[in-house]
């Protein structure tokens, strides 16, 4: 991982967003990843959408694993604070940051690796809690960083890059989040910023945890015929179900379609994400029909991306545990301890 | 058996999961109330209901606190274990069964004295339903036993009306009960028996409360704010104590919502994750678990020690290796906690005694691992978190302030020419902090890879070795800012004897009985790792110490070795660790053999 930082020198002409910054401000250090990886995109992606929305940086928190995704978070909002944690283990370390400051924006960053083997468990207790943060799939189907062994998410017949064929049944992240009652879900790739960029933006504004996962190909050892996540193949079989939009807060919405391709849904914030429909008769607010759509396309060798789930009425860890409003950490300690006469009363119990 | 007043111990058998547990405590507490000094070790096994459970009850005017093998009475109640309770009592001391089935005459032993009390048939005749005669069952003996050992009868009904204020229908049934057993002792026998209890006046300072109750109340006054746990005996009581505390403590008066978090994790890998995430985003955080969990931690340990991110972790530990016995206790988790994680690492470890200390020390490591920026143990165990111990009642400095660190706010970020995370800006080893959402200037990237004193990765051998040894210099400083050891000169001594935690209660009794017989010692208990001079000083003055604890591996002398390098040869090696606490004669017998072979 590196620490040459970017040039902070900005030309003048660079568009400034609300709050007066350029997307140079949203960057990192420069990256140490191969040259093409689709990890890089997803960090454009990512920068793009942050400074979109004029989010200031140091509000936000960048979590990740270990692997070559996990390397990312330094790649963009150099004034954020990243954590990057152990193998597998960042949702355990968001959700207890998100505990003590319910206020910070989280966005964490996992691999296939990550996320599906050494962390399954971390990601879908993460899942179920709903911790209210970002998560980031960039799910190439390899390992990268040990030099090209299958992950859990390489399709049965995939080859590796000497040949041979992977045997093992799939996890899918996508499908897997929606049978564990996740409240934001969607799959995007790689190389289409147009869809990922208003999936991030969404996903920031929803309350709960929003999963994304991204088909983000390993140019060095998984981007060969024969595999399934190489650009070429996504390319061919990626198909589109819903394209969102997505509206922040107190803006219009301007933009018009015909009518009965279009679903709006309301956010948390007050943002909207208005679903432009490909696929007749979708409705991303239903789990079952969701679940049903991606397999019946996987059936056909197709992989499905979009937003393709979000629940309304998402209640995030604070929401369910009654937390205060002000963030944990920095409550003052009168309001936390009870003090020495409250702790004689309490002596009387213990006679 | 000659007259013995307040100065004796009985246990009681039953079966688990049948309600002795409020009779129990009942016991306890009368014996406590009449102001008579009292501990009581509760034997349970890793079950639900059905497996034999014994609760020992040691009653001491000189308020010696530590367990003895030695019973005066057995309450024998459950049928399972009657030969193995038999053969525990003492020559000369009592039996109490159930007499409502005939005795086994291979029970029968000449040298003690049987009573025999019919608790399942006259609970059957007054009480309906299995349930109800079960439970009856087990309050009637406590009934019987009010009688048999002078117990104040003002004392329990005071106390059973306390108990089951809210619910009437309990307290009569249990009035009845009591009553029933009480009567028929009086009426069959000589009550009270020549072991028996009279009023003192030893116990009004004090108050009858386990280690994790203790803890969880540290937690709570010290701040803490996010609790993640994973389920484990015998630490759970630790959160649900703390979540009580909170509830009570810690709700908005108006809005009730709550000023805590509390994460029931998937697992403890996940507990301490939890944990290391609310620390670096700024709470007081903190995870109860015992040993299998603290292995299972292991990898966040080295990374809250590399990192530098304060945790909070309390160890009650349990006899191990692997399962072990979960519901006995142990000190096997001593350099575990001292070295956890791969690598170069030292961890600070407190060590309480007892329910107190649990207290101050819980309260005193979130202030450590926050000055110091590291994961910092608790190490407790189970008989000093489950069982109930007699100690001066908590007290609370109101005018304690937390001790944050050097947490830089946004306006010293303002200010600051720059923001090293970890540079050694004071010469102390411990580099100043910043928190996330608080300022751009005090961006970092945490990473558990290498990294030089400005927080950059590197792979450089210069970069990375500095860092290293800041940290061990870092660790090296909490020596003055751990728990001193306690320390006891006796004129004239030149053996030490030296322990850890619970074995406490079990060496100080052992010195005086050794004292009696001219063995004179001086006595040192360590309190806080890493160790500091005067734990050395004390070794070195003695000709020879005996270190007392509690695991097969005299896990102590080794730390003592590695932390001080005080020669093996100065520190005999005494333990017990076949799961119950430490007994007297267990430091004495040890003691002995050593000075024998010696000699």
């Amino acid at each position: 991982m590196t620490y040459i930082a970017k040039p902070k020198v900005h030309h003048p002409s660079l568009k400034a967003n609300a709050i007066g910054l350029t997307r140079r401000d949203y960057e990192g250090a420069i990256t140490t990843l191969c040259a093409g990886c689709g990890h890089d995109s997803i960090t454009a992606a990512i920068i793009q959408a942050f400074w979109e929305l004029s989010i200031p940086p140091h509000k936000v928190a960048k979590l990740s694993g270990i692997g070559c995704s996990s390397k990312t978070p330094a790649y963009f909002l150099r004034e954020a604070h990243g954590f990057n944690s152990v193998h597998g283990r960042m949702p355990a370390v968001a959700t207890g940051a998100n505990a003590a400051n319910g206020e910070l924006i989280m966005i964490g960053v996992s691999g296939d690796g990550d996320s599906l083997s050494i962390g399954l468990g971390q990601l879908c207790h993460a899942i179920r809690r709903n911790v209210n943060m970002l998560y980031v799939l960039e799910n190439n189907g390899v390992y990268g960083l040990t030099k090209g062994q299958f992950s859990a998410s390489a399709d049965v017949g995939s080859t590796a890059k000497k040949g041979e064929a992977n045997a093992m049944q799939p996890i899918d992240g996508v499908l897997m989040a929606l049978t564990l009652g996740a409240t934001f879900v969607a799959r995007s790739f790689s190389g289409d910023k147009e869809q990922l960029v208003p999936i991030i933006q969404a996903a920031l504004a929803h309350r709960g945890f929003a999963f994304v996962d991204v088909i983000s190909p390993c140019v060095t050892f998984n981007d060969h015929e024969g595999s399934t996540k190489s650009y070429a193949y996504t390319r061919e079989h990626h198909v589109e179900v819903v394209q969102a939009d997505f509206v922040p807060p107190r803006e219009e919405i301007t933009t018009e379609y015909g009518s009965g391709a279009v679903q709006n849904v309301m956010m948390h914030d007050g943002s909207w994400v208005k679903f432009r429909k490909v696929a007749e008769d979708y409705d991303p607010t239903n789990r079952d029909a969701a679940y049903t759509h991606i397999r019946e396309h996987q059936n056909k060798g197709e992989v499905v991306t979009g937003l393709l789930y979000i629940s309304p009425d998402s209640k995030d860890v604070h929401d369910q545990n009654e937390t205060v409003a002000a963030p944990l950490f920095n409550l003052p300690h009168e309001q936390l301890c009870p003090g020495n006469d409250a702790l004689q009363k309490l002596m009387g119990q213990f006679r | 058996m000659s007259t013995r007043v307040n100065d004796f111990a009985f246990k009681i058998a039953t079966a688990n999961g049948t309600g002795s547990a409020s009779a129990n405590g009942l016991i306890m507490q009368a014996i406590f109330r009449m102001g008579v000094p009292v501990t009581g070790k509760n034997v349970f096994p890793s079950n639900i209901q059905g497996l034999p459970t014994w609760y020992e009850i040691r009653v001491n005017k000189h308020g010696y606190t530590a367990r003895t093998p030695h019973f005066d009475l057995m309450v024998a109640l459950n049928a399972a274990t009657y030969a193995k309770d038999v053969a525990e009592v003492r020559s000369g001391g009592y039996l109490m069964f159930d007499s409502s089935w005939p005795l086994d005459d291979k029970l029968r032993r000449p040298d003690i004295t049987y009573i025999g009390v019919p608790l399942a048939e006259m609970c059957n005749a007054q009480f309906k339903g299995v349930r109800e005669r079960i439970l009856m069952k087990n309050i009637a003996y406590a009934g019987a036993l009010a009688a048999l050992i002078g117990m104040d009868t003002e004392i329990i009904a005071a106390l059973t009306k306390e108990k089951y204020a809210a619910k009437k229908s309990l307290l009569d049934s249990n009035e009845k009960a009591i009553a029933l057993g009480y009567d028929y002792a009086r009426a069959n026998f000589d009550c009270p028996l020549p072991i028996h209890l009279e009023k003192m006046d030893a116990t009004k300072d004090s108050i009858l409360i386990d280690g994790n109750t203790a803890a969880a109340l540290g937690a709570v006054f010290a701040g803490a704010t996010v609790g993640a746990w994973y389920p484990i005996t015998p630490a759970t009581s630790v959160m649900e104590a703390f979540k009580s505390f909170c509830m009570k403590y810690r709700r908005d008066p108006e809005t009730k919502k709550k000023k805590f978090a509390i994460l029931q994790a998937e697992d403890e890998l996940a507990a301490l994750g939890m944990v290391v995430g609310a620390s670096w985003a700024g709470a007081r955080a903190f995870t109860p678990t015992a040993g299998p969990g603290i292995s299972l931690m292991n990898e966040f340990i080295g990374l809250a020690y590399y990192a530098e991110v304060p945790a909070v972790i309390v160890d009650v530990q349990r006899t191990g290796p692997s399962t072990g016995m979960p519901t006995r206790t142990q000190q096997g988790d001593l350099m575990m906690c001292a070295y956890a994680s791969h690598g170069d690492t030292r961890h600070i470890c407190l060590y309480p005694a007892d329910p107190r200390e649990a207290f101050e020390f819980a309260a005193k490591a979130f202030d450590l691992a926050e000055r110091f920026q590291t994961p910092t143990f608790l190490v407790s165990d189970l008989d000093i978190g489950m069982n109930d111990w007699m100690v001066p009642k908590l007290n609370w400095d109101d005018s304690y302030k937390p001790d944050r660190g050097k947490v830089l706010s946004a306006e010293d970020l303002e200010k600051a020419k720059n923001f090293w995370r970890y540079y050694d800006h004071d010469g102390d080893g411990i580099p100043q902090r910043s928190l996330p959402g608080v300022h751009p200037k005090g961006a970092y990237f945490t990473r558990g890879s290498g990294h030089n004193k400005y927080g950059a990765y590197t792979e450089d051998a210069d970069e990375y070795q500095e860092v290293l040894d800041r940290l061990d210099r870092k660790i090296q400083g909490a020596t003055k800012a751990v728990p001193q050891p306690i320390i006891k000169h006796t004129p004239g001594a030149k053996l030490g004897l030296v322990t850890v935690g619970g074995c406490h209660a079990a060496c100080v009794e052992a010195m005086d009985l050794l004292a009696k017989e001219g063995i004179a010692l001086n006595y040192m208990r360590v309190r806080g790792f890493p160790f500091g001079d005067e734990v050395e000083q004390f070794l070195e003055s003695n000709d020879v110490n005996f270190i007392v604890e509690q695991n097969r591996d005299a896990q102590l002398r080794s730390l003592i070795m590695l932390d001080l390098g005080v020669h093996i040869e100065k520190m005999h090696s005494v333990r017990y660790y076949a799961g119950f606490p430490m007994s007297a004669h267990h430091v004495i017998s040890g003691v002995k053999a050593k000075l024998e072979k010696v000699a």
